[in-house]
């Protein structure tokens, strides 16, 4: 039987949770063994792959980009995992929402440090009016809390998933 | 005072007449969650998480303002129940901007612990993400709006403890908040005596001390009721 594929993916976050799993240590060593690392930060693949069986979602969804990636992985993934509040509740990302994102980009560059005059037009990905937690935009089948998540919660997780179960994380994972 | 015998989840239990469900409970060690109970603070119902059945009652009732009868049958933890209790944990975290990672009382929460206890994992309800405000014009607190829940612990403890009574709510709905002398702002406040009370029974991190990082936390000392018991005494 082939390996499980596994992908991870990182939109609007901090990295936290790709390093709280990579904080999982030698026990990568057996994740590995019984799985393949098809897409992700770690992995040198530019196009989000078919047929994957787990991806792993880090981060919200605050940009026209990251809308347009987390849709094309849902239609590809079989089990979409929440990883960590940023992904799941919008966290600090969200915090942006009560000002809303032309008074952000207007703190940020029109009257910031960096002494440009307007917010860049090209580039980079238009922010989306409202950062959203990725199961408001897509269906997510495991919703994994925490900032970030540690290594042990993100390994048992791990091993449920690449047995075929649905992990329950009710009592595993909380916010913050 | 009489005593009233009654039966809380199947256990054949005794308390006084007068005395809440949640008090005999807790006597008997049955746990029900609380957010807006304080022991030593009157009891105002805010936060509906206590609520039980009660056998011939149309409608669950909240543990803590309903007091204990002869014969009464009452059980506290039901699906049902486990499931109105969770309707509230997302209520709240949707209402205003709670965002833990960020927060002074991260892992000091009770509000972060009882989502964690009744294992919420995610909210559905979209949140609402207010500008709620924060009041920093005190020297030595503040208070940041978008992390409160309106137990209105703040107000008891300074009106019943203090005897300054500082805090109040004003507005309804989402548009509560807490407030200081009518609205002037806290630092300004002719009647606050910057005792700190109302920092030391926060629940969440909307009242905190100035000059403590995120999670570096609160102090957690269950005060109140020694106080209490004190004033009763002199």
């Amino acid at each position: 039987m082939a390996k499980p594929r596994l992908a991870t993916i990182w939109l609007d976050g901090c990295s936290g949770c790709h390093m709280s799993f990579l904080d999982l240590d030698e026990r990568l060593f057996d994740v590995f063994a019984r799985a393949e690392l098809v897409y992700g930060p770690l992995v040198d693949a530019k196009e989000f792959p078919e047929d994957v069986d787990v991806t792993l979602v880090e981060g919200a969804v605050s940009t026209e980009d990251d809308l347009r990636r987390v849709r094309e992985v849902r239609a590809k993934t079989k089990i979409l995992v929440s990883l960590g509040d940023c992904a799941v509740t919008a966290n600090v990302p969200g915090m942006r929402n009560p000002l809303g994102p032309k008074a952000i980009l207007e703190t940020a560059y029109a009257s910031g440090v960096t002494g440009a005059s307007a917010a860049p037009s090209e580039w980079v990905p238009a922010l989306l009016e409202r950062v959203q937690p990725v199961h408001a935009v897509v269906p997510v089948d495991v919703y994994l809390p925490g900032c970030p998540p540690s290594a042990d919660v993100i390994a048992e997780a791990i091993d449920q998933l690449l047995a075929g179960q649905l992990p329950d994380t009710a009592h595993l994972a909380s916010f913050g | 005072m009489s005593v009233v015998t009654l039966v809380i989840d199947g256990h054949d239990v005794a308390g006084q007449s007068g005395q809440s469900i949640l008090s005999v409970a807790r006597e008997h060690g049955i746990a029900i969650p609380t957010l807006c109970h304080l022991d030593g603070l009157s009891e105002v119902g805010a936060c509906r998480l206590c609520m039980v059945e009660v056998r011939g009652a149309r409608r669950p009732l909240a543990a803590c303002v309903t007091e204990v009868q002869e014969h009464m049958e009452v059980t506290t933890t039901t699906d049902e129940l486990t499931d109105y209790r969770r309707q509230i944990i997302e209520l709240l975290f949707t209402e205003r901007n709670h965002v833990c990672a960020v927060c002074i009382a991260n892992r000091h929460c009770e509000l972060q612990d009882l989502a964690k206890a009744l294992g919420m994992t995610h909210f559905d309800l979209p949140a609402l993400n207010p500008s709620a405000g924060v009041d920093a014009s005190h020297e030595r607190f503040g208070i940041d709006h978008n992390r409160c829940v309106l137990c209105t612990r703040c107000v008891r403890v300074c009106a019943e403890i203090e005897g300054a009574h500082t805090w109040d709510v004003r507005g309804r709905a989402s548009e509560a908040r807490v407030i200081t002398d009518l609205g002037t702002p806290w630092g300004e406040s002719p009647t606050c005596t910057s005792c700190g009370k109302c920092v030391q029974v926060c629940p969440t991190g909307a009242l905190f001390e100035k000059g403590r990082a995120v999670a570096e936390g609160k102090e957690r000392r269950p005060y109140v009721p020694f106080l209490v018991a004190r004033n009763r005494r002199s």
